[in-house]
């Protein structure tokens, strides 16, 4: 069977949607900074170093704990221009909303993209508004890019990662996937999670302030951590060891996992990095990372090998050591 | 949930591989019947800490996995009814059937919805009225029950626009009829703790008599499946043949009569398609006749061509456990989790996505 269609899988994150882009769209746009795959475009303009991003929010519930498609939007975008080391700056905003669409909605949606903006410390100064027939998007979809600036000696992207460097990670996993999962209608569970949704770019700052040294970061969304490591493997041509017993992940995500049958290293984070960086520095920068509100439980949880380029191995507490695959699929619930 | 990490214990574990390590002289190949129990293996690395004296194979344990293509077909030509919303546990709709699957029917436009349960389909039914809402009933004898329940409430509520089409599969005769084929060189099963708990071990006690093989219940976590090998081990060099239980805090060797007793007021074993078996007298279930209002056969045309299979695909021997996914000339080619041909490498936890996933 061939796919004539785009199908969910494709919109997934993983593996498919890889596919995707390599083979349908950047075939068709080709050029140097598409070819890259990373969160942002990074390019000069005029002797300014820039950082472009762009990301479309359509996350169903619309307000779920910790957050909203609003806050999401902001922070997303933000997040995805820090991961190149970049200080944000410009965010543009494009709504389409469904006909209907309650208007006190709304305004909580444009109350915490002002919060999230604040607190990130960017501004919106452009937008657009759309408004489709009911039924044409489901209530509200956001699409937000941003720009920022990368400062000078700073080359941070997904190729940079060498054996011997050390793996970072700034908190625990899966808050912000189990959460929306909970919530979701036909699912719906009493928890005390909470999304992790949150603007990262201070953090970068604080990291960045340690040295120039800093190889790469990612932020572990859709796909969750095993696939932003085997995607920084691939194009680093790196092997990547994780350590299953040093992995930070709640009690309450722990369970929620258990009982929906999803593995929390493939579930999205929304207020998560991952940094690569030389040994040396390891212990200094997971001491600045701790001294910061989201970086609180940041733990170092692997090293990056010569061996098994383009793969990723987890070392199980019982001590195996197996292949953490990219995802595959969206995941799916258990059924027995 | 706050115990999971006592069945995660790295010092416990090390302790249990040690006597295994030291316990098995002869070479040994166990059979983990359950696809939970096969993914939990390779999740966390249960394969490598063992020695080389102990052989693991997967069993037909994953519902989706044994599903027939015929079923899937059905479900196909269900889907493409207008007026029909189809409801199902999630890997079911990538498991491609002759033609198409259910996801590409989704694709092209049919209603195809992915629930958790089926209670969630029967409130799909009340809150749809304009729509058929048949779920498609997979599994074992853990989720009949509940899906029993559910046309228990339907006929309750009266409701008129709720189906089910069953490919429920029933394990014990599955587990007779891969003994009596003699392919299997098998010392000793693990049986799942779940089917278990529902169905007690009477069926195991007849396995250990008739063929002289020993079996344990086991739990899910790395602990559990190490001391079940290890319990095995034991029976295996003391030339035992018992059942066990491993997993004492879900299990017992009666089972659960109140479930078995709703599963039994609604349906009735039937004959039933197993992929990779064939058909299996008594190894499905059917509803009742006072619960045939339910049933999407009798309402809609289920008639399909015969169903046609990839003729290089080995499921049907994976599931047997005769073949490993190694040995299967489609495996990691043109079989692969994003583009699958076979249902062992559609469903989490299919044989075959486990060795591709986890890289054996």
């Amino acid at each position: 069977m061939t796919f004539d269609k785009v199908l969910l899988d494709h919109g997934g994150g993983g593996r498919a949607s890889h596919e995707l882009i390599e083979r349908v769209f950047v075939p068709r746009f080709q050029n140097p900074f598409l070819k890259e795959m990373n969160d942002s475009a990074v390019f000069d303009l005029n002797g300014a170093n820039l950082a472009f991003t762009t990301d479309s929010y359509v996350v169903d519930p619309i307000f779920f704990p910790g957050g909203d498609i609003g806050s999401l939007a902001v922070c997303g975008t933000v997040n995805d221009l820090a991961m190149r080391g970049a200080k944000p700056y410009y965010l543009s905003v494009g709504f389409i909303m469904e006909e209907g669409f309650p208007l006190k909605d709304l305004e909580q949606i444009l109350l915490s993209m002002e919060r999230a903006a604040q607190e990130a410390g960017v501004q919106i100064v452009t937008g657009d508004t759309k408004v489709v027939p009911k039924g044409a998007v489901d209530k509200i979809f956001i699409n937000t890019s941003g720009i920022g600036l990368i400062p000078k000696g700073f080359n941070i992207a997904g190729q940079n990662a060498q054996p011997g460097d050390a793996v970072l990670l700034s908190g625990t996993l899966g808050d912000h996937g189990l959460t929306i999962l909970s919530k979701r209608e036909g699912l719906a569970f009493e928890s005390s999670l909470k999304s992790d949704a949150a603007p990262l770019n201070h953090l970068v700052q604080e990291i960045l302030s340690t040295g120039p040294e800093i190889h790469v970061l990612r932020d572990p969304t859709r796909g969750g951590l095993a696939t932003t490591l085997n995607e920084i493997a691939g194009q680093s041509q790196v092997g990547i060891e994780i350590w299953e017993e040093t992995i930070p992940i709640r009690d309450s995500v722990s369970a929620a996992s258990e009982i929906l049958g999803l593995d929390p290293l493939y579930v999205a984070n929304e207020g998560k990095l991952v940094a690569i960086l030389p040994q040396s520095q390891a212990e200094a920068v997971l001491a600045v990372m701790k001294k910061n509100p989201y970086g609180q439980d940041a733990a170092l949880i692997g090293e990056v090998k010569a061996e098994n380029p383009g793969k990723v191995v987890l070392k199980t507490i019982i001590g195996g050591k197996r292949l953490l695959d990219m995802l595959t699929g969206e995941q799916l619930p258990r059924i027995c | 949930m706050k115990h999971l990490s006592e069945y995660r214990d790295k010092e416990l574990a090390q302790k249990l591989i040690a006597a295994i390590r030291d316990q098995s002289k002869r070479p040994i190949r166990l059979m983990e019947v359950c696809g939970t129990h096969t993914v939990s293996i390779f999740r966390h690395g249960i394969r490598q800490v063992l020695p080389p004296t102990i052989q693991l194979i997967s069993g037909p344990g994953c519902p989706v996995c044994v599903t027939a293509t015929e079923e899937i077909d059905r479900a196909v030509k269900l889907a493409r009814n207008p007026g029909v919303m189809i409801t199902t546990f999630g890997d079911l709709v990538r498991v491609p059937g002759s033609q198409s699957s259910l996801q590409m029917e989704r694709a092209s436009g049919a209603d195809v919805r992915m629930v958790y349960s089926t209670f969630d389909a029967l409130k799909l039914a009340r809150e749809n009225q304009n729509k058929k809402v048949i779920f498609l009933a997979i599994g074992f004898e853990t989720t009949a029950p509940t899906i029993a329940a559910a046309v228990l409430e339907a006929k309750l509520l009266g409701l008129e626009n709720y189906f089910i089409l069953s490919a429920h599969k029933l394990l014990p005769p599955a587990l007779e009829v891969l003994l009596n084929s003699g392919d299997l060189n098998l010392q000793g099963f693990i049986y799942p703790g779940h089917v278990t708990t529902i169905i007690g071990t009477g069926a195991y006690e007849q396995v250990a008599e008739k063929y002289h093989l020993p079996g344990v219940v086991c739990g899910f976590e790395p602990v559990d499946i190490l001391e079940t090998i290890l319990m095995l081990v034991r029976q295996i060099e003391q030339g035992q043949a018992k059942v066990e239980i491993q997993y004492k805090r879900g299990s017992s060797a009666i089972g659960n009569p109140k479930a078995l007793n709703v599963l039994n007021r609604v349906f009735v074993p039937c004959d039933a398609p197993w992929r990779g078996l064939g058909t299996i007298p008594d190894s499905g279930l059917a509803l009742r006749p006072e619960f045939r209002a339910f049933a999407a056969e009798d309402h809609f045309d289920l008639q399909v061509p015969p169903a046609q299979d990839h003729p290089g695909c080995a499921c049907g021997e994976v599931l047997r456990g005769i073949k490993t996914p190694l040995q299967c000339l489609l495996f990691r080619t043109a079989c692969r989790p994003d583009s699958p041909i076979g249902p062992c490498m559609v469903s989490t936890e299919g044989t075959c996505a486990a060795y591709f996933k986890y890289n054996e």
